[in-house]
């Protein structure tokens, strides 16, 4: 059924979408090209746009200041224990309802979902409260805990709908050998779910790195990870726009480089599997 | 259990590539087995559940306690039970009725945008053309940025009135540059969120139009049905379950956007939201009674598009 398709309409929506892509992208590109200019570079009238002198000073000078090291690390923690802690308690759970499911699956399934549409806000000054009680605020454990509780329901749905897709036969087969329960899931389920873990994993990560709620909320000082570092550096006037995209670019690398690794999980995963 | 195969003209996904049928009965067989692994597949659900059970119950008890208190810590704590008082006064607030406005505004610009601009990228990179995996990853990056950096990259490096990027195109043109966040201050927010989401929304929508068998299309081309008859026929009643998914999420993650107000107008010229005034009223001005209320309203409000949203996903499970 292939129709021939002229090579001109071919170049014609290649370059469309090329030209697209590239505006959509130009914050992010002007932001990381910012980034290696002087200050005055930074400001310059009219803006320079490659041919300026390149320069890696912002990095450092970010780096030595702000103590960037240290919000990194805060990031690092927050988002990979979060992630880890979720996974641990969600990996039974998901399977337990994909392969053992009841009447009542679905209906815990649609209700762990619903947990995630609480609107923080909502629950801003209890979880304030609890945090200050339980000496919790500004720790770097107590966002573990709540950004692990608001990334549950993601985890445990997108691990469901991986497990889902093992097929049963398999577990039939350990059954018949003799293969007790925990067996089962240790030497059977777990190694064939790993890349679906991977992908739920990744997805969880930029979650988490990302939130801006709670991590500005429930910090100070100790524990602030890079969302509060970046907010704190709302210098106005353009005094500061290389370090700025210095900071920037360091403060989203990362994800965005994880982010290109998952975008094909992003779809079910953010869509509780509505859309695959 | 469900298999993949019922009702194929209700579902809006692709069949994932193949699900064994022979999986199913196995797993019908498995889900009939022995009372140990139910009651070991109980334990293993529970401390998801109870986390979360906890996670939901606790707190929302305490908004709910909170919310029919006068309770002022930094002046005077509780001070004792009022009723209803904190809902009425929540409400008749003076900023009340404009952080609706507000919050309306900028749920519904921000979709808006987001569903046609999505709309029309994904059937543009759906064409054939060169290069699609790296226009792809060029569009879907601003959704990895996080949002204090987008909501500061763009607040001083492209609407900055005197060193941003647009007051030089501005001025190129000989325009007066705009005073982004005072005199189009709702509009920015728009454009930074959308920004931030267009992303989603075309990935999905993506995903949704490949879907689309290419033949009807193909069929309906050489009857002669001009592009926008194709479009309005056959591609947009195809995509209009993934648009309503894209629209309630959106809305549920839009209602309660945060850091891109705090960082840049942090709720003055008309962006306080809802979200954005309850906020205020907890922890910058410690009105924890009128705030709760607040937050009891944000929580009616998500419910109610909640709802709809697991009505789809729901339906998904069965399918």
């Amino acid at each position: 059924m292939a129709r021939a398709i002229t090579s001109q309409r071919k170049a014609l929506n290649t370059a469309l979408a090329w030209g697209v892509g590239l505006l959509i992208f130009f914050p992010i590109l002007w932001t990381i090209l910012t980034s290696f200019k002087t200050e005055a570079q930074a400001i310059s009238d009219p803006p320079v746009f490659l041919f300026f002198d390149w320069t890696l000073e912002n990095y450092s000078v970010v780096q030595e200041r702000s103590n960037y090291g240290r919000f990194l690390w805060n990031s690092i923690i927050i988002a990979g224990g979060s992630t880890i802690l979720g996974i641990i308690i969600a990996v039974p759970a998901a399977w337990s309802m994909a392969f053992v499911p009841s009447k009542r699956t679905k209906d815990i399934l649609l209700w762990m979902l619903s947990t995630k549409m609480l609107p923080a806000v909502g629950v801003l000054y209890p979880i304030y409260l609890l945090f200050i009680k339980l000496g919790l605020l500004d720790t770097k454990i107590g966002l573990v805990i709540v950004l692990m509780l608001i990334n549950l329901p993601i985890i445990v749905w997108m691990l469901y709908t991986y497990f889902k897709e093992i097929p049963g036969e398999i577990l039939e087969a350990a059954r018949m050998d003799g293969a007790t329960l925990r067996e089962e899931v240790l030497y059977i389920l777990t190694p064939m779910a790993i890349p679906g873990i991977a992908s739920t994993l990744l997805l969880n990560v930029i979650l988490a790195w990302n939130e801006a709620f709670w991590t500005l909320n429930l910090t100070a000082a100790k524990a602030a990870p890079l969302t509060a570092f970046i907010a704190s550096y709302s210098s106005p006037e353009g005094l500061f726009y290389a370090k700025l995209s210095a900071a920037s670019t360091m403060a989203i690398a990362p994800i965005l480089i994880l982010g290109w690794f998952s975008q094909k999980q992003l779809v079910s995963g953010l869509t509780f599997g509505a859309v695959k | 259990m469900a298999t993949q195969h019922s009702q194929p003209a209700d579902r809006l996904t692709m069949a994932p590539p193949a699900p064994k049928p022979a999986s199913q009965p196995a797993a019908a067989d498995h889900q009939s087995g022995t009372k140990h692994a139910r009651t070991a597949a109980r334990l293993m659900m529970a401390p998801a559940v109870i986390l979360l059970l906890g996670w939901m119950l606790v707190p929302l008890t305490m908004t709910l306690y909170f919310s029919f208190k006068k309770f002022l810590p930094l002046r005077g704590g509780d001070l004792g039970w009022v009723g209803f008082d904190n809902y009425v006064r929540f409400v008749s607030s003076s900023a009340f009725w404009p952080s609706v406005q507000a919050t309306l505004v900028i749920v519904g610009g921000v979709l808006a945008i987001t569903v046609v601009l999505g709309v029309l990228l994904a059937i543009l990179l759906n064409q054939p053309m060169w290069g699609r995996g790296v226009v792809r990853i060029l569009v879907i990056a601003p959704f990895f940025v996080m949002p204090t950096v987008s909501a500061l990259v763009w607040k001083n490096m492209f609407m900055d009135p005197v060193n941003g990027l647009l007051a030089h195109v501005w001025r190129a043109f000989g325009a007066e540059p705009l005073v982004w966040l005072t005199e189009a201050s709702t509009q920015s927010i728009i454009l930074i969120v959308s920004w931030q989401w267009l992303p989603f929304a075309m990935l999905i929508l993506l995903t949704a139009i490949q879907s689309l068998d290419s033949e009807q299309l193909e069929a309906a081309e050489m009857d002669g049905a001009p592009p926008v008859k194709r479009f309005a026929y056959i591609t947009l009643p195809h995509l209009s379950r993934a648009i309503t998914v894209v629209v309630l999420i959106q809305t549920i993650f839009l209602l309660s956007i945060f850091a891109e107000i705090f960082v840049t107008t942090q709720g003055a010229f008309g962006t306080k939201t809802l979200t954005y005034l309850i906020f205020q009223r907890v922890l910058e001005s410690q009105n924890i009674g009128l705030g709760s209320a607040g937050g009891v309203y944000a929580i009616i409000l998500a419910n109610i598009v909640a709802i709809f949203l697991m009505r789809i996903v729901g339906k998904n499970l069965d399918a």
